[in-house]
């Protein structure tokens, strides 16, 4: 894979779709092209969050640790963005993620990723929007457990 | 310290400045008699009759006499000459002998202060002040008596000469000396105020410029470089302000003088001329004492200047001499005398009363003073919240803070007054921001047991002879005469007998402090010169075959690109490519190739001139569109760009210029900016797609021309060699003998993992491991992370092997896990001797013998962490 062909599929992500073009390439070029292969971890869960991915090709697991081990909590598919949480709050991965066969990553570094939010509102938005997504989400879950705590502990 | 300059002249050189003087008033007859002399050559032989003249019983004519007188003052010009230079050459030798003599003792001073001392004197004014301003004083002190003495006879012996002249004149000539006596000191007093403003602006400014540098993230943090800058122009506009002032003051005085003495010819020529005409006074004497005070100028000058600058040297000295001695010095034996009592303290703490607090610290810091009874050897967990005073404790146990009242011995010795051969070799103490040394990893170590000279060097006769002259010009200026190159290590102190025995120990320490994977690390990145250690070299080659054949499977071989003469690799720059080696002088660096006429010659040999600077025009046309937008301070210039911020406008103008002409018709410097590009291409990482595979058979053909070399054979270069090692690349490199391939993120653990097998196999993660013993930890340790630091320092006290080990939350800063196995082989290792530790986290405390509660300088509980859980706070 070239810059160029990099640059096309990165405007293929929805985050990225409204960016220019040379902007799109500055960022293929700072990034790094990695190649996963089955199973192999991307990020590992309690890691310092130092960069941010997007999946190019395949696709990815996120794991939870739970009492019975590790279980498969989502699945990320090509042109989607991961890790972003961790370079804009500094804190450690959440959760680890393994590639499911063979995919490859954008791997975008925490300086350039932040640079791009601060230079283009609307990718800001973008990943607000998901994040929030994210937030409602898990913001249900919680409410659910809740309800179910108190059903079990019959209060 | 010695109260003023003089006193510290007197008693520290005495013999020397009375040997000046001596030889001072010894070259005056000659002084005379060379300037008496050209008179009898004049007169007698010049001039003179009577010839034959018997000069010692022999006759002379009148041409030899002549040559004789004139020979004689030849030698009298050389005698003076000698004098002069023999007086000056020594007066320096005294001056620098005090020079040296006077840092020596300030620095004494400075290890000998009480330890709050340090939070009121920075470390920019310390400085300054042994270096900067004790400069001057050495000048003075060669002058300080020898040359008052003599310019102050010579202005004796003139004006004796007048008086004896006629007593009026020469009353006449120094009648406004009183009034000069008056004044000039009046005025020197306020000068001596300024220098002494000026004296401590300049201390301040020093110890801003040491926090800045200290700081100096924060000042980028925070946006403060205008405020800074204002900072320092206020203060230095201040100290010259006051440099202004004293200017004028001094040239007044100046100036005073020259007028007074400017107008007492004119007292000689009205009342001299009064005398004349009243025929009481020869016309001749007149003449003569004009001629005298003429004389009298120079002298006079001389001694004015002699005395300001000793009035500057003076408040300069005094003004040393107040900073350097602070109340609560420690006695100068606490830090020189040699262990008399050997007792281990493995016995009883006992604390009794025990004052915590500082001089000069808020009043009822602390409660009261502190009492307690600590049975010893065992592991004390010693918790307290900020403020309780357990850091101060745990200074007070290792004999860094000495309590200005209560004593606490352990084995009844009393650590508090116990000097620091004791204290400093039988406990230690690791706080959270250890201090390096700049030096390697191995001279940190080991400075923990540079407590003395153990073994003296080995000198051959020569060298013996240097060293012996060496101590004693130290001995002359009161200095350490202790060598520095002796052995220091105190081997026996920690139970091993020699070198091998100390790193066997070391290697064990650092397996404790848990840093031994880090300073493999550091070894795997050392360099080593293959003739100094052929052994290794050659072990390191046999790691490299191994490896070579577990790269055998694809499935691991596809992560490493190797180095092999035959076929172009992706993963290194087209100028490693081409030279297929690392160069081993700076004509060859990445920067310069363009430059480098013989790469040129290569490029032109194997027809690559061309799609080198086609390849370049689009390199810079790439860069330029990228790169067009982004700041020209961003770090992403640095980190991607191949053209810094600086070159990219000449690079745009370059492409604007040439967009239609011809490449072979550039100019020469064009040709060079764009031949310069291509050299720093890694395909597989920039993924330009610029190095096609049809360029890379000629890219193979330039690297034969290159490795081949023309007439002269090829350039200063370590080639890449599977059957050799290369000198230039790391201990790793060189096992590898290839790069990992590019966005292949398990290539760094799988082949981490590789070479480790392959070391452990061979046996060589010791020697390895030694190598980077060698690794240096920058000034400061700034090489080396926060954590390596703190496990740096760790092992550091553990390898002093200590009766009583203190750490003061000293392994905070590292992980959950790392922090868990520490405190495993700590305990394990400190079976026996005691271990208090300043616990970061009250729970920790668990684990220990036994608990102490600190509260406001104070012991308020004891006992096992299970008893005391619910006083502890928090």
């Amino acid at each position: 894979m070239d810059i160029q062909r990099e640059t096309e599929t990165l405007s293929k992500v929805p985050l990225f779709s409204k960016l220019e073009q040379s902007k799109l390439k500055l960022l293929a070029f700072t990034s790094e092209l990695q190649t996963y292969s089955d199973g192999e971890v991307v990020v590992n869960e309690g890691d310092a969050a130092d960069c941010a991915f997007v999946i190019m090709e395949g696709q990815a697991d996120i794991y939870a640790n739970t009492e019975s081990g590790e279980v498969v909590v989502g699945t990320l598919m090509a042109n989607q963005l991961l890790g972003e949480l961790g370079v804009l709050t500094n804190a450690p991965r959440a959760a680890t993620i393994r590639a499911n066969g063979k995919v490859i990553m954008l791997r975008i570094g925490g300086e350039m990723f932040l640079r791009l939010l601060a230079e283009n509102p609307s990718v800001a938005l973008d990943v607000m929007r998901q994040l929030s997504g994210k937030l409602v989400l898990a913001h249900r879950q919680n409410e659910e457990l809740q309800d179910r705590l108190h059903q079990l502990t019959g209060s | 310290m010695q109260s003023t300059i003089f006193r510290f002249i007197l008693k520290f050189s005495r013999r020397e400045q009375i040997l000046l003087l001596i030889f001072t008033a010894l070259s005056f007859p000659f002084l005379y008699m060379s300037l008496d002399l050209p008179k009898t050559i004049i007169n007698q032989a010049i001039g003179g009759q009577d010839f034959p003249r018997t000069v010692l019983g022999y006759e002379f004519e009148q041409i030899p006499f002549l040559l004789l007188l004139c020979s004689l003052f030849l030698s009298l010009v050389l005698v003076n000459g000698g004098f002069k230079y023999f007086i000056n050459v020594y007066r320096g030798v005294v001056g620098e002998r005090m020079l040296r003599r006077l840092r020596y003792q300030l620095f004494a001073r400075m290890l000998r202060f009480p330890q709050p001392q340090f939070r009121k004197t920075s470390q920019g004014e310390m400085v300054s002040m042994i270096t900067a301003e004790t400069e001057l004083l050495g000048g003075f002190i060669g002058d300080s008596i020898a040359l008052p003495a003599f310019q102050g006879g010579t202005l004796l012996t003139i004006i004796t000469f007048m008086m004896i002249q006629d007593w009026v004149l020469g009353l006449a000539a120094i009648f406004l000396y009183p009034v000069q006596a008056y004044l000039i000191p009046k005025l020197q007093r306020r000068v001596n105020q300024l220098r002494k403003q000026r004296t401590l602006k300049v201390r301040k400014l020093s110890e801003r410029i040491g926090e800045v540098v200290v700081g100096i993230r924060e000042v980028h943090a925070n946006d403060t470089s205008q405020y800074e800058l204002a900072d320092f122009s206020e203060r230095a506009g201040e100290i010259y302000q006051l440099r202004y002032k004293a200017y004028v003051m001094k040239f007044l005085i100046k100036f005073i003088n020259n007028f007074l003495a400017q107008i007492t010819p004119f007292f000689f020529y009205s009342i001299g001329g009064y005398l004349v005409i009243k025929g009481e006074l020869s016309f001749g004497a007149l003449v003569a004492v004009l001629a005298a005070y003429k004389d009298m100028s120079d002298p006079w000058k001389e001694l004015l200047n002699y005395y300001q600058n000793m009035e500057d040297c003076r408040v300069k000295y005094e003004l040393l001499a107040e900073t350097f001695q602070p109340p609560g010095m420690l006695p100068e034996n606490m830090l020189s005398a040699d262990v008399v009592d050997d007792r281990p303290l493995l016995g009883e703490l006992v604390a009794a009363n025990v004052d915590l607090s500082e001089e000069d610290e808020v009043e009822g810091l602390f409660a009261g003073n502190l009492s307690m009874r600590l049975p010893l050897p065992q592991s004390v967990a010693l918790v307290g919240e900020h403020g309780s005073g357990r850091e101060r404790f745990a200074s007070v146990i290792t004999g860094i803070f000495r309590p200005r009242a209560g004593s606490v011995s352990i084995n009844d010795v009393d650590v508090t007054q116990a000097p620091e051969a004791v204290t400093g070799r039988r406990t230690s103490y690791v706080g959270q921001q250890p201090s390096l040394r700049s030096g390697s990893l191995k001279d940190n170590l080991y400075y923990c047991l540079m407590h003395r000279p153990v073994t003296p060097k080995e000198y051959d006769e020569e060298e013996g002879k240097e060293i012996e002259r060496k101590r004693h010009e130290a001995q002359l200026s009161g200095n350490s005469d202790a060598d520095l190159a002796a052995d220091w290590i105190d081997y026996q102190a920690i139970g091993v007998g020699d070198p091998d025995g100390l790193v066997e120990r070391t290697l064990q320490v650092l397996n404790i402090s848990g840093m031994s994977d880090d300073v493999y690390q550091f070894g795997l990145q050392a360099t080593l010169d293959p003739q100094a250690n052929p052994e290794l070299a050659a072990r390191v080659l046999e790691a490299r075959h191994a490896l070579k054949q577990r790269l055998e499977d694809p499935e691991i071989g596809s992560l490493v690109d190797q180095f092999d003469r035959d076929s172009y690799n992706d993963n290194l720059t087209v100028a490693e490519n081409l030279m297929f080696g690392t160069p081993r002088d700076d004509s060859l660096q990445i920067d310069q190739l363009a430059d480098n006429e013989y790469m040129r010659r290569v490029l032109e040999e194997a027809r690559l001139t061309k799609p080198f600077l086609q390849i370049g025009r689009q390199i810079a046309e790439v860069m330029v569109d990228l790169f067009a937008d982004v700041e020209a301070d961003s770090h992403l210039f640095e980190q991607f760009s191949f053209i810094s911020a600086d070159d990219l406008p000449e690079f745009k103008s370059l492409l604007a210029r040439t967009a239609d002409s011809d490449l072979e018709q550039l100019e020469e410097s064009d040709r060079r900016l764009l031949l310069s590009l291509p050299f720093k291409l890694i395909p597989a990482r920039h993924r330009l797609g610029l190095v096609t595979e049809e360029l890379k058979p000629r890219l193979l053909e330039a690297r034969r021309i290159f490795c081949k070399g023309f007439e002269d054979g090829p350039p200063a270069v370590d080639f890449f060699d599977p059957e050799n090692y290369s000198r230039s690349i790391s201990i790793q490199d060189n096992i590898l003998f290839g790069r990992l391939v590019y966005g292949m993120p398990r290539a760094q653990a799988t082949i981490g993992a590789l070479i480790e097998e392959v070391v452990a196999k061979l046996d060589l993660r010791r020697p390895i491991t030694e190598l980077g013993l060698d690794y240096p930890v920058g000034i400061g340790g700034t090489r080396l992370s926060p954590a390596q630091r703190q496990k740096l320092a760790i092992a550091r006290s553990v390898l002093k092997k200590p009766d009583v080990l203190v750490l003061d939350e000293a392994t905070a800063i590292l992980d959950e896990s790392a922090q868990k196995s520490l405190m495993g082989s700590l305990f394990e290792e400190f079976k026996g001797r005691a271990l208090i530790w300043l616990v970061h986290r009250a729970s920790l405390a668990e684990q220990f013998d036994s608990t102490v509660l600190m509260e406001r300088g104070k012991c308020v509980a004891q006992g096992s962490y299970a008893e005391l859980k619910e006083a502890i706070p928090g």
